[in-house]
């Protein structure tokens, strides 16, 4: 199999494949363009009579949800809230033991019990480093945490952390238990399928407010989103990673005479562990990069400081707690890492000793973290870094920032605007003039080509909801402005990903420079961003560029590194050169992966779009973030959908494309 | 299940304070105050004088960060209590429509003014001498042209969702300019550090109170005097056909909360309704922390202690 594989992923002469077909779409959708005027009028703009008013049914919907929905016993608001009650409960003993203390009464004669230690939790985690990780993650934890300390940031660092404690676990076991169902049944795969996108792509501002009314005001309706918006990749990546057991492995379970339970808890959960962990990995990088939308209704923290100091344009400041986030994700993604990826002990030694023995270490730092908490009443010093002891670096990176502002602005400006001129505006120009049927006609006919009359009628149905909702200009702007930063970040993320895959020490690099990019909030560096490239499209697309290159990246390392060792070393016997190994046979075998990391990408770019709204653009973005202003939830749900069915359609297109190519190189 | 336990906890409360006398000394009710913080200096420090305020009449206050439109739908159903700054320029709209479910009150005036309008900086004086005369700033149009706005003159608006008629002022008094909306009044405030630093052109939406008027010399342009007549009738003002030719309306800066506190805590809602501050107060206390770097605490402390027959006079409830 592997021969004849490698046989047909080097064809003597391409076949022309489908390249007549774009060319066509292409001199289409020019000449639809540039004849536009002799259309008639309704092709070019859909004309407002024919629209359909959706939104105040759904803001009505909405309202009866809240506020007259019943199960007969109790409402659907008592039940929401009263999830939102445990959460509560859980977050607040979280926040009592990392961030608040506990106090007891009221008003000024309240007995306050103190937070634990920050000397006591530093040694504790550093510890914990040292045990599951090698000395480069106990140092590593050890300076994350000493960095919250030093630069003032502990408090906050504290809040956040105990709302990341406590939701990401339910997202991780939530995703974990979706995706294994998805995996055994498919219809749950089908139906979840279209869910996951839509939970992923519709922008967390346009259910924001129907969440703040089921679930009330505060961390936890904060929390819930952060759920939402962060668990979905561990669906995906949970049904990947257990596609991807190898044959024999599985064929062992079922030798060995596994129960059904046993054989996915046993056998293929464990095999399955490296992609399952990449999903812990997204589900602690998403769960942060929420950390400035959740502090927006109530969860506080750092993320609350971000946003406060960029208010003042305290750069500097801003930079700080952005980088306490990122370190926070980071250290926190690396530990848990470290702890899953423990080898099991020895058989034998488990069971030595009693219940205490074999827990010691954990009794102990325990009893360090009460004992801290005691001590803390007695010297304020042990509970709280003192504040005079507190660095800043703030004025000097205002300083940074005014002397690029000073000295370089007009060179930055150049170049912008030769881009601008050159490449985003006809883009813009482009995609807003390109009449609606020829557009949807191209597209149906891509998925009929690549799917079938199924797929063909996908973009159609999603593109007459555009339409008859009235988004459709604001769409094209969405496209041309997600479409242009996803090329970007292919462009850059792709062969950064070919350059990290083949070493560790590359790899790690890259990695810790995308983890920072993803997590560090686009806010921190969006306001330089501003200062140097003004307001408007090309603010937005450098922040939409620097947070979706992660999955393009993380997913082309993944992909190359998964390559199965036996055909590298097919390929190798049969003499190939180290540029033939890479585009004959590590780059074809890693295009699956790689291409589920552009859909991400895409995703990714599509959920920025909020951000983008904050720096002034005109596309569907706006719509959402001006639907939460004015509290209208229909019309924030029907951009926000709008924005989801672009997805949609792009990942279903993707994804016909990318198996077609699959079975065309026989590694289906 | 927690809103059987609310209601039976608010429910024992309203029985306490009808049965005994409402008392300055007692506080009603042991659940805590829950006041909105967003993220302006101006709005922490009023929120946290009335937090500390309340706390010395022996309350439970606890804050709540919350974003400042989206925070209604957690003062409709109780699980906000107040919101010190909601700003007639801005909030005017959702505050009435958060009023009209009859679970949001107004609790009054803060007493301080807001103020906006198109405002450049001094040294735009020297290349358009006729300012801040909205004229002389037309004939000076292409002095803040950007790449692009063409030939055009750039002013950058606020955020969509702050309103203000800029578009409609710009067509009414036929000006050479394009409102361009920032997308967040940190975006809007970025620009204006940027240009400031290059002494570049610059025109924008400012307002106050606001830490940017104090940190940047400038002014605000003039144009012919805002009336209600002026935005309502179109023939009212320069031009004949179309309203909105003239300045921006200055507003009150207001108080809200939940309807349902007011049988909870009714002396903290009295002490809510008495405050109020004036813009002079603010404007130097907002400096005091953006600008010279103070925190919020250290600021209020020292205001409080000063101050503190201002604010026992807000306590005193009912007499």
């Amino acid at each position: 199999m592997t021969a004849a594989s490698l046989e047909v992923a080097r064809p003597r002469r391409r076949p022309l494949g489908a390249a007549p077909y774009w060319l066509g779409a292409a001199i289409l959708a020019a000449l639809s363009v540039s004849f536009s005027d002799r259309l008639p009028e309704w092709m070019v703009e859909y004309p407002r009579a024919w629209r359909i008013p959706i939104e105040p049914s759904i803001s009505a919907a909405m309202k009866w949800l809240i506020n007259d929905a019943t199960f007969g016993l109790f409402t659907f608001q008592q039940f929401t809230r009263s999830i939102a009650w445990c959460f509560n409960w859980l977050l607040e003993a979280a926040y009592g033991v990392l961030a608040e203390g506990f106090t007891f009464g009221k008003g000024e004669d309240a007995l306050h019990i103190p937070h634990v230690s920050w000397i006591a939790l530093i040694i504790v985690l550093v510890m914990f480093a040292r045990r599951v990780g090698d000395r480069g993650l106990m140092l590593f934890v050890g300076f994350c945490f000493a960095y919250l300390a030093v630069f003032g940031q502990w408090a906050s660092a504290m809040v956040t952390l105990a709302s990341i404690v406590i939701s990401v676990p339910f997202g991780v076991a939530a995703g974990l238990l979706v995706g294994i169902a998805a995996y055994r049944k498919p219809w749950v795969e089908r139906a979840v399928t279209p869910v996951l996108d839509l939970m992923q792509t519709v922008p967390v501002f346009a259910y924001l407010v129907p969440i703040l009314f089921l679930f009330g005001f505060g961390p936890v309706a904060a929390m819930i989103a952060t759920m939402i918006y962060a668990a979905p990749p561990m669906v995906r990546l949970t049904v990947l990673a257990l596609r991807g057991v190898p044959e024999e492995i599985k064929e062992y379970g079922r030798m060995a005479g596994c129960s059904q339970r046993q054989h996915m808890w046993k056998v293929m959960v464990p095999a399955a562990k490296s992609g399952l962990l990449v999903g812990l990995n997204q589900v602690v990088m998403l769960s942060l990069n929420m950390v400035i939308i959740a502090s927006m209704i109530g969860a506080g923290g750092l993320g609350f400081d971000v946003l406060h100091a960029l208010r003042r344009l305290a750069i500097g400041e801003g930079l700080e707690a952005g980088i306490a986030i990122t370190l926070l994700a980071i250290a926190l993604d690396r530990l848990s890492q470290a702890a899953a990826n423990r080898p099991p002990p020895a058989h034998g030694s488990v069971r030595a000793g009693s219940w205490f023995v074999r827990n010691r270490l954990a009794l102990a730092a325990l009893a360090l973290m009460v004992f801290s908490m005691a001590a803390g009443t007695v010297v304020p010093v042990i509970t709280d870094y003192p504040a005079s002891m507190t660095v800043t670096t703030g004025k000097f990176w205002d300083h940074v920032v005014q002397w690029l502002n000073i000295n370089l602005y007009d060179t930055i400006t150049i170049v912008k605007t030769w881009l601008l001129v050159n490449i985003m505006l006809p883009v813009k120009g482009f995609m807003v003039a390109l009449p609606w049927p020829v557009l949807l006609g191209i597209l149906a006919f891509a998925g009929w080509r690549l799917g079938g009359w199924r797929l063909a009628l996908l973009p159609l149905a999603l593109g007459a909801f555009i339409l008859v909702t009235g988004n459709w200009e604001k769409a094209m702007i969405t496209i041309y402005l997600c479409g242009l930063s996803v090329v970007i970040a292919a462009l850059i993320g792709i062969p950064l990903g070919i350059w990290a895959a083949v070493e560790p020490r590359r790899r790690r690099a890259t990695l810790a420079v995308i983890d920072t990019l993803q997590t560090l909030p686009s806010f921190v560096y969006l306001i330089p961003v501003i200062m140097l490239f003004g307001v408007g499209d090309f603010s937005a697309m450098i922040a939409v560029v620097a947070y979706a290159l992660a999955p393009a990246v993380r997913y082309s390392i993944h992909g190359l590194r998964q390559v199965p060792e036996h055909l590298v070393e097919a390929g190798r016997a049969q003499g190939c050169s180290r540029g033939q190994m890479l585009w004959k046979v590590r780059l074809p075998l890693a295009l699956p992966e790689i291409m589920l990391g552009i859909n991400q990408t895409i995703m990714m770019a599509l959920s920025m779009l909020v951000i983008t709204a904050l720096v002034g653009t005109r596309d569907l973005g706006q719509e959402v973030f001006t639907a939460l202003a004015k509290a209208d939830t229909g019309k924030g749900i029907v951009a926000g959908l709008c924005v989801a069915f672009i997805a949609i359609t792009a990942d279903r297109l993707i994804q016909a494309w990318s198996r077609r190519r699959k079975a065309q190189l026989g590694i289906a | 299940m927690k809103n059987l336990f609310c209601t039976a906890v608010a429910a024992g409360a309203l029985a306490l304070t009808m049965a005994g006398p409402a008392g300055a000394a007692a506080p009603e009710s042991d659940e805590p105050i829950k006041l909105t913080l967003h993220d302006w200096s101006g709005q922490y420090i009023t929120t946290t004088i009335m937090g500390n305020v309340l706390k010395s009449m022996g309350y439970n206050v606890e804050y709540v960060q919350a974003d400042y439109l989206a925070q209604f739908a957690g003062i409709e159903t109780g699980d906000l209590t107040a919101a010190m700054e909601l700003w007639d320029t801005t909030a005017a709209e959702a505050l009435a429509a958060s009023v009209a479910t009859g679970n949001t009150i107004d609790l009054g005036e803060t007493g301080m003014q807001a103020k906006e309008e198109w405002w450049y900086p001094i040294y735009m004086k020297e290349q358009c001498p006729g300012l801040p005369d909205w004229q002389a700033l037309n004939d000076c149009a292409e002095l803040f042209a950007t790449p692009e706005t063409g030939s055009k003159g750039r002013y950058l608006g606020g955020p969509v969702t702050w309103g203000g008629w800029d578009d409609e002022r710009v067509e009414a008094l036929d000006m050479d300019f394009e409102v361009v909306h920032a997308g967040t009044d940190a975006a809007l405030f970025a620009e204006l550090e940027s240009a400031y630093q290059r002494q570049a052109p610059f025109l924008g939406w400012v307002y106050a109170p606001h830490w940017a008027p104090a940190k940047y010399e400038g002014e605000w342009v003039e144009f012919p005097p805002y009336s209600a007549e002026c935005y309502n009738d179109p023939s009212v003002g320069l031009n004949p056909d179309m309203a909105y030719d003239c300045g921006k309306p200055s507003g009150l800066v207001r108080k809200a909360g939940w309807a349902g506190g007011e049988a909870v805590w009714p002396c903290a809602y009295e002490a809510i309704r008495a405050f109020t501050i004036d813009n002079a107060t603010m404007g130097q206390l907002v400096a005091e922390v953006d600008l010279e770097g103070k925190s919020v605490d250290e600021v209020v402390d020292a205001w409080m202690d000063a101050n503190e027959a201002t604010w026992q006079s807000w306590t005193t409830c009912g007499g």
